[in-house]
């Protein structure tokens, strides 16, 4: 029988490892020019932050009052100066550093909270969801910003309290999108089949729930990369995250903003910055949302 | 266990649904035995209940929101008591469960293939490569072309056939004896449809399953089913071998689902539909759940529901106008 030869010939076939969902993820992603030009913007900038010392022409912090405004295209200072004659490309560089990590440990750490609470509450389900998600539905009732101002201020200044006040306000988001999307997941027939065919409430939540919910959470939480970074910046420029002489470039904004007059192309260079940063992660998580939705 | 002991036995099952604000009654008394081996079809329209006494034998209503009586024995275990670690270990390997869209229930991020190879995983301590070589070996069982490259394709890479094949093919992943399957061939075309039922019938025989099938579609019943039970309002209404049942249907209600059928129709004749819509399950009649769409009803059909009564070898109809209506 034609059954039977061919398992006779299944013992001996090799079989094949399957592609596997991220190897396809990256293969789709690999096709998308803009993905791929955004992904390579913030490679190159994450490389330009972690060899900042190698790259920089000069020092960040050490100014000079002769070079106070030196336009851009000084010699020796290809970008000019700023309102204490410091080297701006230096300054942007180093710069890239806190900036990035201002953008990107909040959103990750409210990936992580934000994540297990909506998927617990999309999970569980009954009242257990209706008390955490109206708890999360009260922060809503602040705009983000306000929020972040509100609650960095609270804390004090400094950098960590910052970044606690980011992932604060980042959760309530992520929580939502975790929970709506869980619990459509929890009622699908594939759940029910599994449960059908003796998987654990773990094994499910494991298997089938995370897998089918994390790439719509994550792509969410790549997509606020940059309001973080722009939030981040907004607390720098308003004395509540990193303190003077530190570069970053929210900060920086804020102390050029005197001579947006003077010298505006100069002042402009740290939003230029924060601009490219923010659409790159946006294009980026545009791009992972279509190659992570394997239904297309 | 002996042989003679049925391989399913339910017994008086009733199952209410208490989460709305009035509780429904999906299941009104379910009395079926199916032996090993033996293949019953639950006929019935939409909400006689049909899938709700599927449900329960894989003990799959939440606890909270239902409320079930009676007792359902399968392969020997009282499968209304399982709970935790033995139910997980009877779901799946003692009896497992066919999806009606298989779209819907495969998993859209997993490959059939790793699909297949959890739920092996899942039961037995195989490793990864003897699971591999089993879940190829289903996909060849269940004859999908290719498998080698089938067991890499992803849910919504294959055709509504090819995807029942692989839903049946995860069924059976963990060798059950019972194979439940939930209208296995309603979301499916009509070609594709007859050779899911050749399939299925094919595997039940050379695996000597167990299966308890729910459709609407009587040529469904009758080309795998070799007893029929006839679901109406939550109660099995008349039962009896396939053939029994075609050509002589006892109960008002088969009659008139026989009649219904567009089979036989002549061109451009209206098809003889059954008068009215199934009772509101919430609030069902004091008697004979049907008698209020039967041409044959009588005051006394009002007033109790009837029992099951005999009507010949292996067959049974609840109707209490049976011999009148037989003599007429």
């Amino acid at each position: 029988m034609a059954v039977g030869a061919m398992d006779s010939r299944a013992t001996i076939t090799p079989i094949q490892v399957s592609e596997g969902y991220w190897r396809g993820v990256a293969r789709r992603l690999s096709r998308d020019p803009v993905a791929m030009v955004a992904l390579a913007i913030i490679v190159a900038l994450v490389l330009m932050a972690v060899f900042a010392p190698y790259l920089a022409p000069g020092d960040p912090i050490k100014g000079s009052m002769l070079r106070r405004l030196k336009p851009i295209g000084t010699p020796g200072y290809p970008l000019g100066a700023d309102e204490l004659g410091r080297d701006m490309l230096s300054r942007l560089i180093y710069g890239a550093r806190l900036s990035l990590f201002m953008g990107v440990t909040p959103v990750l750490a409210a990936f992580a909270l934000g994540s297990a609470l909506g998927i617990f509450a999309g999970y569980v389900g009954g009242a257990i969801n209706t008390a955490i998600m109206r708890t999360i539905d009260v922060f809503y009732a602040f705009p983000s910003v306000l929020l972040a101002v509100a609650l960095s201020g609270a804390l004090g200044a400094g950098l960590t309290n910052a970044l606690v006040s980011l992932t604060i306000v980042f959760i309530p988001p992520i929580t939502r999108v975790a929970e709506s999307v869980t619990t459509q997941v929890r009622n699908r027939d594939y759940v029910e089949a599994a449960r059908a065919s003796g998987a654990h409430g773990f094994t499910i939540v494991r298997v089938h729930v995370l897998g089918n919910v994390l790439s719509p959470i994550f792509v969410y939480a790549t997509s606020l990369i940059s309001v973080s970074m722009i939030l981040a910046s907004g607390l720098s420029f308003l004395g509540l995250g990193v303190r003077p002489p530190e570069p970053e470039w929210g900060l920086m904004l804020n102390t050029l903003r005197t001579a947006i007059y003077v010298s505006p192309l100069v002042a402009a260079l740290p939003g230029v910055m924060i601009f490219i940063t923010s659409i790159s992660f946006n294009l980026f998580s545009d791009g992972l949302r279509t190659a992570m939705d394997v239904r297309t | 266990m002996n042989d003679a002991a049925p391989m399913i036995d339910i017994r008086d099952l009733t199952v209410t649904f208490t989460g709305g604000r009035k509780p429904v009654h999906a299941v009104n008394g379910v009395t079926l035995s199916v032996q090993r081996g033996e293949v019953v079809a639950l006929l019935g329209e939409s909400g006689s209940g049909k899938s709700v006494t599927l449900r329960s034998l894989l003990n799959m209503h939440p606890k909270h929101r239902s409320r079930l009586n009676g007792s359902v024995i399968a392969a020997g275990q009282d499968v209304l008591k399982l709970s935790g670690r033995a139910l997980a270990d009877y779901r799946g390997r003692v009896a497992s469960m066919i999806f009606q869209e298989p779209l819907l229930a495969l998993d859209p991020v997993y490959t059939v293939g790793a699909q297949i190879v959890e739920a092996i995983r899942r039961h037995e301590k195989a490793t990864l490569a003897v699971a591999q070589a089993r879940a190829l070996a289903l996909l060849q069982k269940v004859r999908i072309p290719s498998p080698e490259r089938r067991l890499q394709a992803f849910p919504h890479e294959m055709s509504g056939g090819m995807r029942q094949r692989a839903m049946i093919a995860l069924a059976l992943a963990c060798n059950p004896q019972i194979l439940l399957a939930d209208e296995p061939t309603t979301a499916l075309d009509a070609t594709v449809q007859i050779q899911i039922l050749l399939l299925l019938r094919e595997l039940q025989r050379e695996l000597g399953l167990t299966v308890i099938l729910v459709t609407h579609d009587i040529g469904v019943a009758v080309e795998v089913a070799d007893r029929v039970a006839v679901m109406y309002a939550g109660r099995i209404v008349e039962t009896g071998p396939v053939r029994e049942i075609i050509r002589n249907p006892r109960h008002p209600y088969t009659q008139g689902l026989l009649a219904s059928r567009a089979h036989d129709a002549m061109s451009g004749a209206r098809l003889d539909a059954i008068p009215g819509a199934p009772p509101d399950l919430a609030a069902l009649p004091p008697g004979c759940a049907f008698a209020p769409r039967c041409r044959f009803s009588a005051a006394a059909c009002l007033a109790e529901a009837p029992g099951s009564v005999a009507v010949g070898p292996q067959h049974s109809a609840r109707c209490l106008r049976l011999a009148e209506l037989a003599a007429a």
